[in-house]
């Protein structure tokens, strides 16, 4: 089991040439191109709120061209530290986060936290070792199950980018609280869906949430870890939140800060289409090789990463639908 | 100026003589693919019978193999029609598997269509190649990307020991209205199909599968190799009219034996 357990994660994180090419030519508009000449990713902060700035990735798969730098990281200067939210996928991403920061602010870092167990989210631990590295429980043990094969993959994946970097688990294992720093209050909570343990972090004070991987906009969601039905909850959740008013912005891991719901229904509407066609497809025989050519509607036709992290879904999920058909035959 | 002319010369002579050169050193024998491996597999199959690159063949993976232990692989020959009196035989290679040879079909009164999964080495040419009745071969092929590895560890079953309360049991089911003119069949044989290249596992794979009527007519034959993923989960088209029941049958390589009741 743990063999194919292995397989399945290092190709939810593998990818294709064609989808590259694809995905170039969607390249995010706001996060300037990393330089692979000079290993310099050029990370920019962008002011979104008070005291508040994100660091945008490429919106779109990983590639040697992006430097697997495909993600949102962010930070807070709170009056009292900086917090720090994810530190991107190598230690050459959290050195230059690191200067980035100090580029925008003189107040030293307190904390810093890693959302989720996924490569994007930590791998730049490596250079916040002298700061508080945290996060929930089931992401750490899963930091430090599969650390070594995130390594082995990106460094296939992206190759010098990726030089001297060691999996380093976040050390503290966070309970879900509330903290209170200079105005800003930040509720850290645990939902789950998207990976076992899925941390979010919403600022109230400036009405930022921090949705980790939870939340995609315009972008399809990553799959490898997922519990669909626990992921949908989750949903309704981060809506409910936001009926409330406990938030007004959304920081996406992957795709474009936006105001409002958008990015939570688009994650919706993703994953309850992916369910019924699984299903639908199965029930009439449909085989894996052929629901891998299957268009996707018009809505999704935009999104990045599409037709690779669509494929790394199917063949992650599908199998089990077609069992499943045949388990009802035998019922009949 | 006399310098430039003449590398301007040179510059024509070297155009001029590296077509030539080019053929000469296609080392791919004219594979469309460009796979040194396509002589040697030529050579071993096909021997000297006539054959041609076929797009009537349709060879479909993703671009991507994101599981290497269970690439979807559907190979198509229908199109090839009643060309050469029809179908008589499918072979699926993978050039650069450690083993090459995936699995031999023989359509009889199914359709020259089968879909199932295998194990990818590495990136390598899948190839269908189709013998019609007259002898002449139509290949088929395309590239997989994959990161590999696929044929060099155990699979699950073999991992958590499930496969033995389960060896040759049989799932089937026929589905309708997935293609005009044919009913689906889709069967699944637990086993471990193991390659023999993981350490300390011997090759333990299904030989040979066949479905017969209740008169012994044999309605298509396979023949699988080491490559074809475990758990063999295969698709077949068979024709709209025709028995409501089968039986399934065939061995493993240790000469445990599959027999099944397949109906509709």
């Amino acid at each position: 089991m743990r063999a194919a357990a292995a397989w399945l994660l290092l190709a939810a994180l593998a990818q294709g040439a064609q989808a590259d090419v694809q995905a170039d030519a969607r390249a995010g508009a706001a996060a300037p191109r990393a330089d692979a000449q000079t290993l310099d990713y050029r990370l920019q902060p962008r002011r979104i709120a008070e005291h508040t700035w994100v660091i945008e990735g490429a919106v779109e798969d990983f590639s040697r061209a992006n430097g697997c730098n495909i993600i949102n990281t962010a930070f807070i200067a709170t009056g009292e530290g900086v917090v720090v939210v994810n530190t991107g996928p190598s230690r050459l991403y959290g050195e230059q986060q690191r200067r980035a920061i100090a580029r925008v602010t003189a107040e030293p870092v307190r904390q810093v936290f890693n959302l989720n167990l996924h490569p994007d989210y930590f791998l730049g631990n490596q250079a916040w070792g002298d700061k508080p590295t945290q996060a929930l429980a089931g992401s750490i043990a899963g930091m430090q199950a599969e650390g070594a094969a995130y390594e082995d993959n990106l460094y296939r994946l992206c190759g010098d980018w990726m030089r001297g970097t060691r999996a380093t688990p976040a050390r503290g294992a966070l309970q879900p609280q509330t903290l209170r720093l200079g105005r800003h209050v930040l509720e850290l909570r645990r939902l789950h869906g998207h990976t076992g343990d899925d941390l979010v972090l919403i600022d109230t004070h400036t009405g930022v949430l921090f949705a980790g991987g939870l939340v995609f906009a315009e972008r399809v969601p990553t799959t490898p870890h997922a519990d669909p039905a626990a992921w949908l909850a989750s949903l309704d959740t981060l809506e409910q939140w936001r009926a409330q008013g406990q938030f007004r912005l959304v920081v996406p891991s992957h795709g474009p800060v936006h105001e409002g719901g958008r990015g939570i229904a688009q994650t919706r509407d993703w994953l309850q289409w992916l369910a019924a066609l699984m299903r639908d497809s199965a029930e009439q025989g449909v085989d894996l090789s052929e629901l891998l050519r299957a268009p996707v509607p018009e809505r999704f036709a935009g999104w990045a990463a599409l037709p690779a992290e669509l494929n790394r879904s199917l063949t992650q999920w599908y199998p089990r639908q077609e069992q499943q058909a045949l388990d009802r035959r035998d019922r009949r | 100026m006399l310098r430039r002319r003449d590398v301007l010369l040179a510059g024509g002579l070297g155009a001029v003589g590296a077509r030539p050169v080019c053929a000469a050193d296609d080392r791919s024998g004219g594979d469309p693919l460009g796979s040194m491996q396509w002589p040697s597999l030529r050579r071993q199959y096909l021997a000297d019978a006539p054959m041609r690159f076929s797009d009537a063949v349709a060879v479909r993976t993703p671009a991507f193999a994101d599981d290497a232990m269970n690439v979807p692989l559907q190979v198509d020959a229908r199109a090839l029609g009643a060309a050469g009196g029809g179908v008589q035989r499918l072979l699926v290679v993978v050039d650069r598997n450690p083993i090459r040879e995936v699995l031999a079909f023989e359509p009889l009164r199914a359709l020259p269509v089968l879909a199932l999964r295998i194990r990818l080495e590495q990136a390598s040419p899948v190839r269908a190649m189709a013998q019609t009745r007259d002898g002449q071969w139509h290949v088929g092929g395309v590239w997989a990307q994959a990161a590999g590895g696929g044929c060099t560890v155990p699979g699950a079953s073999r991992a958590d020991g499930s496969w033995k309360s389960t060896l040759n049991q049989v799932q089937a089911r026929i589905f309708r209205n997935m293609a005009d003119g044919s009913r689906r069949l889709r069967v699944r044989v637990m086993h471990p199909m193991d390659t023999g290249l993981a350490a300390g596992i011997p090759a333990f794979y299904i030989e040979r599968l066949e479905l017969v009527d209740a008169g012994g007519q044999a309605w298509w034959r396979l023949a699988l190799h080491e490559p074809v993923s475990e758990n063999p989960l295969m698709t077949f088209e068979l024709p709209s009219e025709g028995p409501q029941a089968f039986r399934l049958q065939g061995q493993d390589n240790n000469g445990n034996r599959i027999d099944a009741e397949v109906r509709t």
